[in-house]
C-alpha cells in the first residue's frame, strides 16, 4: 500500500533563513508519526508547509499519491477536508464569538455542504470527543483548557479527514488532561483508522501515541525510526540528550543526565560540518565533515559517530 | 535548627463576582523555612496564582481576604502598610514569572533594565552595570559585558528566563517565588533552568517557592511539596513522602497520571475522571469527593489537614480509619 503522506526533500526559507533544509518522511495509512524537536527546530513549519499554510520552495508533498506542494488555494480547498489541522493553542484557535455548535460545524459551511443537518452533526461530533451535547450552545470562554482541546479535536474530525496534523496536542498544562487527550486520539485512531502527524517536544507523550518518530534539528531530520527502537537505543547523541533531559516524577531517580551544552545555533549562521557538533558530548575531529542520513535496519541517523550501532 | 521564613496560616481568599463569592483559597496553611525549596503542585484552577498574588499583595480589586495571615519573618503582610510591602517586593521577596517572552520591556536594553531595578542601591552607574554583568554571568549568559547593550528580542527564550532569574536574584532576596518558570520552555532548557536554580539557591541561600504542574521538575528540585486542589491544600510533606507514600487520593492519582511515570508504552493512560468543582458554588464535604474512587460516608464532612508524621500532612478521612467516627 502506498503511504497516505509522502514528504520528500521539503525546503522552506523565510528570506535568507533556511528553516527546513530538506525534510523527508512518510506516513502509512493508520499510522501515527511523531515529529520531535526543540523550539526553532522547524517542526511546526513542517506541518504548516504540508497543509499549505507555510511556503515550501522545494521538494515534494504527496498526499494519497497526489502532489500538493505549490497547489493553488482553489485546488487545495477540496483536499482540506481530508487533511485536518489541530492547532497548538486550544482556546486561541477558537473564535470567541462563535458557539461551540458553530465552531465545529463551520467546516461543513466552508466546504459548501449545505445539505447537512448541522445540529445532528454537532451532536455526533461532541459525542465523539466525549462532551455532553448541551455544550453546543456554549462559548469558548465557558470551557476549560481540556474541553477546548476536545472541541479542537471535534472540529478537526468534522469532515472525516484521512490525515490529522496536530501541533503540540498536549501542550495544555495539566497532566490528567494530557492523558485524557492521548486516550481520545488513540481511540479515534483505532475507530476511524486515522493517520496522524503529531508535533511535540514532550517525549513522555511520544512514547504512548506514536508508531514511528523523527527527530528534527535545525530543519533536518537527524534520526528516524520506530518509537520503540529510538527509546530503546537512540543512535544520535542529540536524541540521547533529549531522552535524558526528561525530569522524572521520582525524587530518588538519580538520572544519568547527559548535559546538552548551550542553545540551538542560529539558522542564519548554520555551523559547518555536523551542525550538532558544538553541543555534542561525543563530538570528535571527524565531525567537521557533513554527515548524511544513513539507514540501518529501518533506523536512520545523521551522525558520523552514532551510538548503539 | 530551621527558621521559618514564610508562614501561610489559615489563609482564605474570595473573589467577589456577579455569580457570588468565588472561594479561590480556603484555609491554606503551610510554611517555607529559610533556604528551603518548597514546591506547589496543582492543576489549573487550584489557586496557585491567587496564592502568589496574596503573598505579594498584588491583588485584583474584587479580592477579599476572609481569614488568615501571611507572615514573612514573623510579620503579617496582609495588614502591613503599603509602604512596607513595597519595600519588601523585589528586595526581600522577588518573583520570576511564567512567560519569559513577556517579562522584559522590549524597547529597553537588558543592561539598562538591570541597572534600573537597582534603584534602591547607592552605587554609581558603572558599579550597577558591573553588578548586572556579574549576575548575567552567574546565570550562564556568555560574554555578559557585551550582551548588556542588547535588547530582549536578541536573546532566546531560555536565555530570557535566565535573565529574569538573574534580575530576581540581584537584590539577594530571602524568598524567590518562581511561578511555572519552565513551562514555556523545552525539556532541555527546563533542565538547564532547574540546575541553575539549584546552584543559585546554594550560592545565595535564598528560599524558593516553586510553583509548577510538572511533577518531574518538582521531584527533582524541591525539599518539600504542597499539593493543592480546587483552592485547598490536600497534602503537604517532604518530597520523598509525597512521591513515594502519597496519603491523599488526589496526590496518588496525579502521580499515576503523569505520562513520565509510565515507562511501558501504554495505549490507555490513567486519567482523573470528572471536572474541578465550581468554586462559586462549592460542593459540601471533601472537595475531591466527586472524583475520588475511595470516597465513603464520612467524606460528606470536610476533612481537616492533619499531621500524619513529622514529614507529612494530609486532608483525607482515609487516614483516620482507626479512629472512632
Amino acid at each position: 500500500m502506498s503511504p497516505i503522506l509522502e514528504v520528500k526533500d521539503l525546503e522552506t526559507s523565510y528570506g535568507h533563513v533556511n528553516v527546513l533544509a530538506g525534510v523527508s518522511f512518510s506516513v502509512e495509512q493508520g499510522e501515527t508519526y511523531a515529529m520531535v524537536g526543540e523550539s526553532g527546530s522547524g517542526k511546526t513549519t513542517v506541518i504548516r508547509a504540508i497543509a499549505g499554510l507555510a511556503p515550501a520552495q522545494a521538494g515534494s508533498v504527496k498526499f494519497d499519491g497526489q502532489e500538493i506542494r505549490g497547489m493553488s488555494e482553489k485546488n487545495l480547498r477540496p483536499l482540506r477536508k481530508d487533511i485536518a489541522m489541530m492547532f497548538q493553542d486550544p482556546t486561541g484557535s477558537l473564535s470567541p464569538r462563535l458557539t461551540i455548535r458553530n465552531l465545529i460545524t463551520e467546516p461543513y459551511k466552508i466546504q459548501g455542504m449545505k445539505d447537512r443537518d448541522l445540529d445532528a452533526e454537532a451532536k455526533r461530533l461532541l459525542e465523539l470527543v466525549n462532551l455532553p451535547s448541551h455544550f453546543a450552545n456554549r462559548y469558548p470562554y465557558q470551557l476549560s483548557g481540556g474541553q477546548a482541546r476536545r472541541v479542537g479535536v471535534a472540529r478537526a474530525l468534522a469532515l472525516e479527514p484521512k490525515l490529522i496534523l496536530a501541533d503540540e496536542p498536549t501542550a495544555g498544562p495539566d497532566v490528567s488532561v494530557q492523558g485524557e487527550l492521548l486516550n481520545l486520539l488513540n481511540d479515534l485512531r483505532e475507530r476511524l483508522g486515522l493517520s496522524m502527524v503529531i508535533i511535540t517536544h514532550n517525549l513522555n507523550v511520544v512514547r504512548h501515541v506514536s508508531d514511528r518518530m523523527g527527530i528534527l534539528y535545525l530543519g533536518r531530520l537527524v534520526e528516524e525510526g520506530t518509537t520503540e527502537a529510538i527509546f530503546e537505543a537512540p543512535r544520535h547523541p542529540y536524541t540521547n540528550c533529549l531522552l535524558s533531559a526528561n525530569p522524572e516524577p521520582d525524587p530518588d531517580a538519580r538520572l544519568e543526565r547527559i548535559a546538552l551544552k548551550g542553545e540551538p545555533p542560529s539558522l542564519i549562521k548554520r555551523p559547518s560540518g555536523c551542525e550538532f557538533r558544538d553541543r555534542c558530548p561525543v563530538a570528535s575531529d571527524i565531525c567537521t565533515q557533513v554527515p548524511s542520513l544513513e539507514v540501518t535496519d529501518g533506523h536512520a541517523v545523521r551522525c558520523l559517530t552514532p551510538l548503539h550501532l | 535548627m530551621t527558621e521559618k521564613l514564610l508562614e501561610i496560616d489559615d489563609l482564605s481568599v474570595d473573589y467577589e463576582t456577579a455569580r457570588g463569592d468565588l472561594k479561590a483559597l480556603r484555609n491554606i496553611t503551610f510554611d517555607v523555612n529559610k533556604s528551603e525549596i518548597v514546591g506547589i503542585v496543582g492543576e489549573s484552577g487550584c489557586g496557585k496564582s491567587t496564592l502568589i498574588s496574596a503573598i505579594l499583595r498584588l491583588i485584583a480589586p474584587n479580592t477579599r481576604f476572609r481569614s488568615g495571615e501571611v507572615r514573612f519573618k514573623g510579620e503579617d503582610l496582609l495588614t502591613a502598610s503599603e509602604r512596607k510591602i513595597r519595600d519588601l517586593r523585589g528586595d526581600d521577596i522577588s518573583i520570576v514569572f511564567q512567560d519569559p517572552m513577556q517579562t522584559h520591556n522590549p524597547v529597553i536594553s537588558i543592561g539598562q533594565q538591570m541597572v534600573d531595578i537597582q534603584h534602591r542601591s547607592k552605587a554609581n552607574k558603572a558599579e550597577k552595570r558591573a553588578t548586572a554583568a556579574k549576575m548575567l554571568g552567574a546565570v550562564g549568559i556568555p560574554d555578559p559585558e557585551a550582551r548588556l547593550s542588547q535588547f530582549p528580542h536578541e536573546f532566546s527564550g531560555g536565555m530570557r528566563q535566565r535573565i529574569a532569574i538573574a534580575m530576581a536574584l540581584m537584590s539577594e532576596p530571602d524568598l524567590l517565588i518562581a511561578d511555572e518558570p519552565t513551562t514555556a520552555l523545552d525539556a532541555t532548557l527546563e533542565v538547564q533552568i532547574i540546575e541553575r536554580l539549584k546552584d543559585l539557591q546554594r550560592d545565595f541561600g535564598c528560599a524558593i517557592l516553586f510553583i509548577s504542574h510538572h511533577l518531574g521538575v518538582i521531584a527533582e528540585l524541591c525539599d518539600r511539596v504542597v499539593v493543592m486542589y480546587a483552592g485547598a491544600v490536600v497534602e503537604s510533606g517532604t518530597v520523598r513522602e509525597i512521591f513515594h507514600h502519597p496519603k491523599h487520593p488526589y496526590t496518588r492519582r496525579l502521580i499515576e497520571c503523569d505520562p513520565g511515570h509510565i515507562k511501558e508504552r501504554a495505549r490507555v493512560l490513567p486519567t482523573i475522571p470528572g471536572e474541578v468543582p465550581d468554586l462559586a458554588n462549592l460542593p459540601t464535604g471533601c472537595i475531591f469527593r466527586d472524583r475520588c474512587d475511595q470516597a465513603f460516608e464520612r467524606c460528606a464532612e470536610v476533612p481537616p489537614l492533619t499531621r500524619l508524621s513529622d514529614g507529612q500532612n494530609a486532608a483525607c478521612w482515609l487516614n483516620h480509619a482507626e479512629e472512632p467516627a
